[in-house]
């Protein structure tokens, strides 16, 4: 437990917050990297993937493709992915802008198959009987989908983007090792210092993030769920059961 | 192609270190998630420790729990057991969930004729719900087995000798034809375990065949319950199950 104990007085160790010290601190910069990188990296898998997700969730075409994709992506491997991406930028770039550029690009990727599934599955959640209704009374194919298969299945589309978060959290902070910010730097430093209270100090740090942003999208499912609608989780809603045998499950991204 | 002509037996050992570091997560996520699953889909107050445990230890990003490791385990920091406890606690995550909904999956009327036609508790559990929650094991298998084999690769930061090594050493020395081998028979191992566990489950479990194709011919947003209970139960229980 001492171990635990010293990483943590490191932690709160005001000294290790003060501006302009030694890489890899101060801490709050560390900290204010990681979540921009990843908040942009969010930002534009969901530009990308929500509209497809909902097209394809909507017209019920692509389905496949859907699962084939989710399949794929989590065979690659993050480290390797990061490597090649920025060693292949570097050809074009100078290294700063070949990682920055590279990194978001593998974040994004590797975010999309969860919000895919995640925006599809959400849309797939709503009965039947309320998109016939919407349809019944008049509605468009766009107000469908905005006022009704959306707002409905919210928790699961929000589910997505937590699981994408939290791969790309995690996937942060192994960028580190091709030369990108955030805490992982400091995890990587502590190794090569062999210094293992700031190893387990960002380690800590690390985690704190990762539950903390997941106790934040837990709640905020919680709070979209539609009055009335069962309160099960997604994949109770899973009407056919041997659908789990084939369909994608949106809460299992890959740890990365 | 130079690079590869001269290094055959680097990627050959790392390929074998890789798969040995990869296959005992695996088989251990699922020997430990199983029982558990069995015990979730009986229980409503176990379910939610359960369940609820395994996503908060999935939650913990990989190169932290990895370093983490060593602290509760007593072990070294460069120790190859920190990476394959850590792969294990993610494997048992992933599977925890698939074997809750498997043995969930398995219609209590099947359980309860059982039950009459004289099957003693174990008898039940190996000879009608593990078959029948077959499939649905496989599928979860499926994942743990792919996700696993691209996990392995991040052990090289704390010194595990697999393929992840192509992807540092390609870097460090900026040969891309060494990052991009790593890659490839990763992406390879993980195709091979999955064809190995498909087939796995067509030889044990010829009905599951039919599973997967009415799955996809299946509409999927059929509201009518009628029709998904009796797809699900032709899907579900293989002819003469539980009528030996």
């Amino acid at each position: 437990m001492n171990f635990f104990l010293d990483a943590i007085a490191w932690i709160l160790d005001p000294a290790n917050w003060v501006p302009g010290s030694q890489s890899p601190l101060p801490i709050g910069d560390r900290l204010v990297e990681h979540l921009i990188y990843s908040g942009v990296s969010l930002v534009i898998a969901m530009l990308i993937a929500l509209p497809l997700g909902f097209y394809i969730g909507h017209t019920g075409h692509g389905r496949q493709f859907v699962i084939g994709f989710t399949g794929a992506m989590r065979a690659l491997p993050t480290l390797g992915l990061l490597f090649f991406l920025t060693m292949v930028l570097r050809s074009g770039l100078s290294t700063t802008p070949a990682v920055l550029v590279g990194s978001v690009v593998a974040f994004v990727l590797l975010a999309i198959p969860s919000l895919l599934a995640g925006a599809y599955a959400g849309l797939e959640s709503v009965s039947r009987e309320s998109i016939d209704a919407a349809r019944a009374i008049g509605m468009t194919e766009m107000q469908i989908l905005r006022k009704v298969e959306i707002p409905l299945g919210l928790p699961v589309i929000i589910g997505g983007i937590r699981s994408a978060t939290l791969q790309v959290i995690a996937t942060v902070t192994i960028a580190s090792y091709v030369g990108l910010g955030g805490l992982g730097r400091i995890i990587s430093s502590g190794i090569g210092l062999n210094d293992y209270t700031v190893i387990l100090g960002g380690a800590l740090l690390v985690t704190v993030l990762a539950l903390s942003v997941d106790g934040v999208f837990a709640l905020l499912q919680r709070l979209t769920r539609t009055r009335g609608q069962t309160s099960r989780p997604l994949r109770s809603v899973q009407r056919n059961r041997s659908d789990a045998a084939v369909a994608p499950i949106v809460d299992e991204r890959t740890p990365a | 192609m130079n690079w590869i002509a001269s290094n055959l037996g680097l990627i050959f050992d790392l390929t074998i270190n890789h798969v040995r570091l990869a296959i005992i997560p695996i088989i251990l996520g699922f020997l430990i998630a199983v029982p558990l699953g069995w015990v979730a889909s009986r229980n409503r107050v176990a379910r939610t420790f359960i369940i609820t445990t395994g996503s908060l230890l999935y939650t913990i990003p990989s190169l932290p729990l990895f370093v983490i490791l060593p602290v509760i385990l007593g072990t070294r920091i460069l120790d190859d057991t920190n990476l394959v406890v850590a792969l294990t606690i993610y494997a048992v995550a992933i599977m925890l969930r698939s074997a809750t909904d498997a043995f969930g999956s398995v219609d209590r009327s099947i359980i309860e004729s059982a039950k009459a036609i004289g099957f003693s508790r174990s008898g039940r559990f190996w000879r009608v719900e593990f078959p029948l929650a077959g499939p649905v094991l496989i599928a979860g298998l499926r994942v743990v087995s792919v996700s696993t084999i691209a996990l392995v690769s991040v052990g090289v930061i704390i010194g595990s000798e697999n393929l992840g090594y192509l992807f540092q050493n390609g870097k460090q020395r900026g040969i891309l034809e060494e990052v991009v081998v790593g890659i490839v028979m990763s992406l390879l191992i993980a195709l091979v375990f999955d064809l190995i566990l498909v087939a796995i489950g067509r030889v044990l479990m010829p009905w599951s065949r039919a599973a997967g194709v009415r799955g996809k011919s299946g509409d999927p947003t059929d509201p009518d319950p009628a029709t998904d209970s009796v797809s699900t139960r032709r899907v579900l229980a293989p002819p003469g199950a539980g009528v030996r």
